[in-house]
């Protein structure tokens, strides 16, 4: 059980797509004008990956290693075009909203990227686990990103204009914001990761500080 | 003719495939450290995009829509985009060794290259006929070959430029892209 968790909790942080691996970037910074698209965009690409890599993941044994690359894209752009349907069908303000970065799913390098390095080498609940982490990792991302962009651009914070429509900072909503937001986002993390490793260094550098004075006293 | 050159500004400059469109982000940040590699995967990839148009809209037009196939077009678009490439490999290490051993490295990457197969959707979708789908993937093409090597320059520069510590490596980069990216706004309205 620990094992799956640990393979989750992978996903979500330390091996972040977005934030650490720096892959699929296009769509995270292209729908992330309002918190519903970001939202809708990582359930989309959540499910796609999670189907994906199940799928391969059962018949890794099977697939020839010579065109495994062909048979990946296929059964990525099955599932792409499923999501793309039933978006379509049930929510299709949705859907024009997000336009062409529905069907750009199947080129998303996080999707190629694990179904490659993890579900082609392990079972099918390893990679449903993983394909779990690593799709909420970017859907949080993307949600954060969102929501940033959401609240300074257009002023509307889950719904409600807290800022009104005429001090709003359209920047934000545009372009640019998104890659400024974005940098934003990998800066705090960076430095987060940096606190951490200082702290730890910290604790160790204590450790041998105390080691070498018991010693001394001996 | 008029339209055609609407078109291709539209795309190369008004809607920038990298810059305002937030295609190709990948090779954009992974490829542009030096503008060599900027402009070998510029090339490529533009080289790549122009033809895949070329094949996809006839495609679509004489054999998916006749036969209303129409919801099969990200599956069939992103398998002609992977034999496209496959075939261009190909071709370019028999007849062009020279040419393959600069180019061969990229070629492999642009499978996965968002821009190409969202240009192929969207000559579909805006409705255009043959030549407007040529003269737009030439547009976009031209486009991402372009800030491919305006990054590249940039990067040039930072790497000199004494950045704050916290925004160290990957993050700068974000920044500038964002502040081209403000620059190319003010293109926005340069055609209606």
């Amino acid at each position: 059980m620990k094992k799956y968790w640990n393979i989750f909790v992978n996903g979500l942080l330390k091996e972040n797509p977005l934030l650490v691996i720096m892959i699929g970037l296009c769509s995270s910074l292209a729908v992330t004008t309002k918190v519903t698209n970001g939202l809708g965009m990582g359930l989309a690409m959540t499910f796609v990956l999670l189907m994906s890599e199940i799928i391969i993941s059962i018949f890794r044994k099977l697939i020839p290693d010579s065109i495994r690359i062909p048979i990946f894209i296929i059964v990525i752009a099955s599932f792409t075009t499923i999501v793309d349907l039933l978006m379509q069908a049930y929510l299709p303000s949705l859907s024009e909203a997000m336009g062409v970065f529905i069907p750009l799913i199947v080129v998303n390098c996080i999707i190629m990227g694990r179904v490659e390095s993890f579900a082609s080498k392990h079972g099918p609940l390893e990679s449903a686990c993983d394909a779990l982490g690593m799709g909420f990792g970017y859907l949080w991302v993307l949600c954060g990103i969102s929501l940033v962009r959401e609240l300074l651009g257009s002023g509307v914070f889950f719904g409600l204009q807290v800022i009104p429509e005429d001090s709003v900072i359209t920047f934000f909503a545009r372009a640019p914001g998104g890659f400024f937001v974005f940098g934003m986002f990998i800066a705090v993390t960076k430095a987060l990761k940096n606190v951490r490793a200082n702290r730890a260094l910290a604790q160790k550098s204590k450790k041998t500080v105390a080691q070498n004075n018991g010693e001394a006293a001996k | 003719m008029n339209d055609l050159v609407k078109i291709f500004i539209k795309s190369w400059l008004v809607d920038n495939v990298i810059l305002i469109q937030f295609l190709a982000l990948c090779p954009f940040i992974g490829m542009t450290s030096d503008t060599g590699k900027a402009t070998g995967m510029g090339v490529a990839t533009s080289f790549v995009m122009v033809l895949a148009t070329a094949v996809t809209w006839p495609l679509y037009h004489f054999v998916l829509q006749p036969l209303g196939l129409e919801f099969l077009e990200t599956l069939v678009f992103i398998l002609v985009i992977a034999a496209l490439v496959q075939l261009v490999e190909f071709y370019l290490k028999k007849s062009a060794p020279a040419l393959y051993s600069s180019m061969g490295v990229y070629l492999a990457l642009i499978t996965t290259n968002c821009a190409i197969l969202a240009v192929t959707l969207n000559s579909i979708s805006y409705g255009y006929n043959f030549i407007e789908s040529i003269v737009y993937a030439l547009g976009t093409a031209c486009g991402f070959l372009m800030s491919m090597v305006l990054m590249s320059g940039i990067r040039a520069r930072l790497k000199s430029a004494p950045v704050p510590n916290f925004v160290k490596g990957t993050p700068i980069l974000f920044v500038s892209a964002g502040l081209l990216s403000l620059a190319f706004g003010g293109f926005a309205g340069l055609i209606k």
